[in-house]
């Protein structure tokens, strides 16, 4: 009795009686849906082009982060950093390309997924072997990015809003915003769902299928980028973010593997019930349940909705 | 047949020259020494029973498989590997045998990826999707539904392809080959599955597009009645080789045509 007391009741208690906690929770969990989202669209953009899942996606957030932060500490100044380290994602696209899809096109799925794990630990190798293996603080201020925090008076309480959670939402929305349009409405865009549908008709009208791989993967390395500055910027940047970047599998599970808008949506829901489920349940099984809540919501959808709420079939073959 | 009148002073050059051309897979053999020609402007069917590698044939011309031996001239322009691309560059569009279409997307947008290689702003201006992009977009857009007024399909423009019913997926298919403004349009089996108005829509629809386009058109076809109506030559191949080249007339009184191909039209018929 106590228990579903504590379970059904309480929480929801709580969260009347103080309703700036409840706030201070439902933005932490959206900042963190926004990010989740973000790196679930790496996924997506690779799988909707080339049908290859890209387990690499959550490395390659890690390893761009790392180029970016590695290239300040060389004495390079930031902005300059950014732009060589957009350069370096560049160059891993083409060679991507070059290296990995050209010479296994055709091969079954499985094999391409796995030739993506050949990837990961080739990047955490050279990673290492370039940056070495100790975390390294985000270069938050020389970015310009915003610091410090606002706290607002909100319904009976202070809730906290730290500048740097502000500004990555609006980032990460922007960018899914642009490539939402992008994809829909761009010559490129058509051309990498034709790709994405049918290889030999996109083929027949001319569409260069390396160029369209180099195009979604270097589209996937900008996101990468964009989310290991932020998450790095909320914790520090190690190859510890690649576990946060496999939190999109949950993501994409709820969102299908082939919608930008079940991202966005997988991202948000992931996101939110995370800290939701920490903050009012997470005493009850002694805390920590943000590490492993996501899967279990992820293994429910598997087995009640297992093409997720956007995606447009079974995910059959991965 | 048709009613058209070859014009006298046309300009008979090949656009397209296929010369002892051999491909094969592995042991096997797909196409042995096979030689033909495609003059501007003309209609040429390529028949022949299934597997005579037809389909082989349009593979090797539009760049999908290169010739094991022999050498293909295209607009005077000898090759004997060409990417599919740069065959699409080159000016050969192309319909498949069993319709490929990007199923996902509108007939609208379907038709819109045939210009892909006829624009040409930046990557950043469309991630934009501003100033030239947008300029570019509206132009050919203009193109796509003059296309889609031509093959009388105003009704479907966005519904996605892979719902329509088969005959207008051929339609929309052809479309998509039109909006390339192809030198050379190779049909493969432009009017399989289709019943008999369909069929007739669609083969006044090549005519249109040979005679007002002035558009080669190469196309492979089972129906007997189609290919005599339609061509104004036709090669026949039989096992990887040519067995007779000429006319509809000439090729439907060659011995060899009678025995190989017309005694089995029946099973072509149900393709």
């Amino acid at each position: 009795m106590n228990m579903l007391y504590s379970i059904f009741v309480e929480p929801f208690v709580l969260m009347g009686s103080a309703p700036d906690l409840l706030i201070q929770t439902l933005w932490e969990g959206l900042v963190a849906g926004v990010l989740y989202a973000l790196i679930a669209l790496g996924f997506v953009l690779i799988f909707k082009a080339s049908g290859v899942f890209n387990f690499a996606q959550g490395i390659m957030v890690v390893f761009a982060a790392l180029t970016l932060v590695g290239f300040h500490e060389m004495g390079v100044p930031a902005l300059l950093a950014l732009i060589l380290t957009i350069g370096v994602m560049f160059v891993l696209a083409v060679a991507v390309e070059r290296v990995v899809l050209r010479p296994l096109v055709n091969q079954p799925d499985a094999i391409l997924l796995m030739a993506t794990f050949g990837l990961t630990y080739f990047l955490i190798g050279f990673g290492e072997l370039i940056f070495g293996g100790s975390p390294k603080q985000m270069i938050t201020r020389e970015l310009y990015l915003p610091q410090g925090s606002t706290d607002l008076d909100l319904l009976g309480g202070l809730v906290r809003f730290q500048h740097i959670d502000i500004a990555a939402a609006v980032i990460a929305s922007l960018i899914i915003a642009i490539l939402a349009v992008f994809f829909s409405k761009t010559r490129i865009g058509r051309a990498l769902r034709a790709v994405a549908d049918s290889h030999k008709a996109a083929l027949s009208v001319g569409i260069s299928l390396g160029q369209i791989w180099v195009i979604v993967w270097f589209a996937a390395g900008i996101v990468a980028l964009v989310a290991g500055i932020m998450w790095g910027a909320r914790s520090d940047v190690s190859f510890a973010l690649q576990i946060v970047a496999l939190k999109a599998l949950p993501v994409l599970i709820l969102g299908g593997l082939t919608s930008i808008p079940g991202a966005i949506v997988g991202g948000l829901i992931i996101g939110v019930s995370e800290k939701l489920g920490e903050f009012y349940w997470g005493s009850l099984v002694g805390g920590g349940i943000e590490t492993w809540l996501a899967y279990i919501i992820a293994l429910l959808f598997l087995l009640y909705r297992p093409q997720g709420l956007f995606g447009d079939k079974i995910i059959e073959r991965i | 047949m048709n009613g058209r009148e070859m014009p006298v002073t046309v300009d008979v050059a090949s656009l397209l020259a296929v010369e002892n051309v051999s491909l094969s897979f592995g042991g096997v053999k797909a196409l042995s020494d096979v030689s033909f020609d495609i003059r501007r402007g003309e209609i040429r069917a390529i028949i022949g029973p299934n597997g005579a590698g037809k389909t082989s044939m349009l593979n090797c011309i539009n760049g999908f498989y290169h010739p094991t031996q022999g050498s293909i001239t295209f607009n005077g322009e000898r090759r004997r590997r060409m990417r599919p691309s740069a065959a699409a560059a080159g000016g050969i569009a192309r319909t498949f045998q069993n319709v490929a279409l990007f199923k996902g997307m509108s007939t609208l947008d379907n038709i819109m990826t045939g210009r892909s290689l006829k624009m040409h702003s930046g990557f950043f201006w469309q991630l934009l999707r501003h100033g030239p992009a947008l300029k570019e977009e509206t132009a050919h857009r203009r193109v796509v539904e003059d296309i889609i007024d031509f093959l009388e399909i105003q009704h479907i423009r966005r519904i996605p392809v892979g719902k329509l019913p088969y005959g207008l997926q051929k339609r929309v298919e052809l479309g998509r080959a039109l909006a390339m403004e192809p030198q050379l349009l190779l049909l493969d089996e432009p009017m399989a599955g289709m019943n008999l108005e369909e069929k007739e829509d669609m083969s006044r629809f090549i005519l249109d597009v040979n005679q007002h386009f002035g558009t080669t058109i190469a196309l492979i076809e089972h129906d007997m009645g189609v290919v005599m109506d339609l061509s104004d030559r036709v090669v026949v191949l039989e096992y990887g080789r040519k067995i007779a080249d000429g006319t509809p007339q000439e090729v439907k009184r060659d011995e060899r045509v009678v025995a190989a191909y017309l005694g089995l039209a029946h099973e072509g018929d149900q393709a």
